[in-house]
């Protein structure tokens, strides 16, 4: 499902890092552990085609992602990849569901408004259907967030420090929704944490040193 | 979900930092749009006024006060001219002259003028009479369509003339006979249609009973008086030739073909008489160039406020881009392509330049309606906001160009995004 082969990549400043090869199967989750400046973040967007590495493969159910043409990998991004980051943010301008529609049709994709409505139900946002997105708390966003990431079915779900800004309580709830819907889109789910109350959790870990 | 609906919610999202552009585009193109109706509107009313009139002849003074007063009636005249002098023009059988039609200007009712002329006169304008006859007899008027429904003038009604050209309740000539509406004219779009016409007899009979006989208490002695004139009236009148010691204002004079000799009358005229020639043409010319400066000087301010509203319009969209960095890097994760981010900000420019225009069209048309009764009660001169020319669309094109290029370098910003930097800062 995801696979890297040999990826190195170098920074602007001319040091690079090379990582280990991955190989997560649908519908596992995994958790990329690491000090900071191990390059987990790096690894994070070169996964999801925001960077291209120097190096190496990295193949997503059957399509080698860095083969494609920037438009290619933008429009293969929006459907196969749902981003997950340690602060929840949106298009301030538009409401819950407006952010969600515009996730289908940035990933090229026909508007589903029932699917957004199904889908904000399932995470226990259907009264927040209409509200703008800063009129929301911080676990509400979080929430809002898996909801977007989820919107277009996606292969593969990137989450980079999705529990960091939360309390324990958030934290656990929004760790539990994840692993929900990634299981239920039988996606899979790699979260880049340094969280300790992520470790205990989950099985799989790839540690980056 | 569409990138029109997305721009336009970007821009409500934050009116306040694009009101400024926006007042700014829509003055400047409102300013601009303005100077092209009244200068269409003028020049139109100024071509329409010419009637192929080819020479103004008539007191010593300024030639383009001669042409406006005796032409676009919005100014005093020169003064007046004796039939005597004028009566080698009056000759039917001059060579040069094809017509030539006496003025005599002097008094108004309710603002609008009464000239004193022959019938030939609504011939100038191609007028026709909407309903009743020409004048004939003295005191005999036949009133212009505009005169005639603003004043509420209608086929026998009578009123007493007012001395000079404003209104004046004072100035009224109580003690004259009152002027029969024997006439109402189709409207000709011309400054005919604001006038009051009369023959030259009539302006002499107001002016004489003044000089005759002023005295107040003389008015009911002279009442009686003026009925018996009015019999005497009912006579054929004589030509003008045959008044010699009366005045007139000035001679409209058409002549028979433009030749050597028609055009050295002018000069002959000027250099020979007390009289002065002036055609009407080259002081309109003269009257352009000296308005043209300042209508010049308003255009380029004019322009020059397009141009500062949109480097507004420029500045705003770059500001508020820093404030949504992360969520044009963000949109690039949801799968939008560089070239969407790029038309999502061209388009709020287009869309900030579309407003502006809509408010500074709707701004120069209600201006030049409310300018139109400002001038309609000064001049006389009917002009409307309701007119929209096809240079407003060139406008338009021009708005859209310039909001166009003020978007172009934030929108190039914002599909360069760096992802991958934007997202780690947070």
């Amino acid at each position: 499902m995801l696979k890297t082969h040999g990826v190195a990549y170098t920074y602007t400043g001319g040091s690079s890092i090379v990582f280990p090869d991955i190989s997560c199967e649908a519908d596992e989750h995994w958790l990329l552990l690491g000090n900071s400046g191990t390059g987990k973040t790096t690894l994070l967007h070169l996964l999801g085609g925001l960077l291209t590495p120097t190096q190496g493969e990295i193949t997503i159910r059957d399509t080698q992602l860095t083969q494609l043409s920037q438009a290619q990998r933008d429009t293969f991004r929006g459907q196969e990849i749902g981003f997950i980051f340690q602060e929840a943010h949106f298009v301030k301008a538009l409401t819950v569901s407006e952010n969600l529609m515009l996730a289908q049709k940035l990933a090229g994709v026909t508007t589903d408004k029932s699917r957004i409505r199904v889908l904000l139900e399932r995470l226990n946002l259907g009264h927040k259907l209409h509200k703008k997105t800063d009129q929301l708390s911080v676990g509400e966003r979080q929430r809002v967030a898996i909801a977007r990431a989820l919107v277009n079915n996606p292969a593969l779900i990137l989450a980079d420090e999705p529990t960091s800004a939360l309390d324990d309580e958030n934290c656990q709830e929004v760790v539990t929704l994840l692993e929900e819907q990634a299981r239920q889109a039988e996606a899979t789910l790699l979260i880049v944490t340094h969280d300790n109350r992520l470790k205990t959790r989950f099985e799989k870990q790839i540690e980056l040193v | 979900m569409n990138l029109l609906a997305l721009s336009w919610k970007n821009i409500i999202n934050k009116p306040l930092s694009m009101v400024m552009s926006l007042i700014l585009f829509g003055l400047g193109v409102g300013l601009i749009s303005l100077l092209l109706l009244l200068n269409t509107q003028l020049e139109e009313k100024f071509e329409a006024n010419l009637a192929e009139i080819d020479l103004v002849v008539g007191a010593k003074g300024s030639p383009l006060q001669l042409i406006l007063a005796s032409m676009y009636h919005i100014d005093a005249p020169t003064g007046n001219v004796s039939i005597e002098e004028v009566r080698p023009f009056l000759n039917p059988k001059h060579p040069l002259i094809e017509t030539a039609i006496p003025l005599s200007l002097g008094d108004n009712h309710e603002g609008y003028r009464i000239i004193g002329t022959e019938p030939s006169f609504v011939d100038l304008y191609d007028g026709e009479l909407a309903e009743g006859r020409m004048f004939s007899k003295v005191m005999d008027v036949v009133v212009g369509a505009g005169a005639a429904a603003e004043v509420g003038l209608t086929l026998g009604s009578s009123f007493k003339s007012s001395h000079g050209f404003v209104e004046d309740d004072n100035l009224i000539h109580d003690d004259a006979v009152p002027f029969q509406v024997v006439g109402i004219l189709a409207p000709t779009g011309s400054v005919m249609d604001q006038l009051i016409l009369t023959n030259t007899q009539s302006v002499w009979a107001v002016h004489d009973h003044e000089t005759d006989d002023s005295s107040q208490e003389e008015v009911h002695d002279h009442e009686a008086e003026g009925h018996d004139h009015n019999h005497d009236h009912e006579e054929v009148l004589k030509p003008l030739v045959d008044y010699p010691d009366q005045e007139i204002t000035s001679l409209l004079i058409k002549f028979r073909g433009r030749n050597y000799q028609a055009l050295n009358m002018q000069r002959s005229i000027n250099e020979n008489t007390d009289m002065q020639a002036a055609t009407p043409a080259i002081e309109i010319n003269r009257l352009y160039s000296l308005i043209g400066v300042g209508a010049e000087a308003l255009r380029w301010l004019a322009i020059i406020i397009v141009i500062v509203s949109g480097l507004s319009i420029f500045i705003s969209l770059f500001s508020s881009l820093r404030d949504r960095r992360y969520e044009m890097a963000l949109m690039r994760t949801m799968g939008g392509s560089q070239l969407f981010l790029f038309g999502m900000i061209v388009l709020e420019g287009v869309i900030l330049a579309i407003l502006g225009y809509v408010l500074g069209i709707a701004l120069s048309h209600v201006g030049m309606e409310l300018l139109a009764e400002n001038l309609s009660e000064s001049y006389r001169y009917s002009f409307t906001g309701w007119r929209f020319l096809e240079e407003e669309i060139y406008l338009l094109v021009g708005a859209l160009g310039i909001g166009m290029i003020a978007a172009l370098l934030p929108a190039i910003q914002a599909s360069r995004t760096d992802i991958h930097e934007t997202l780690s800062e947070g």
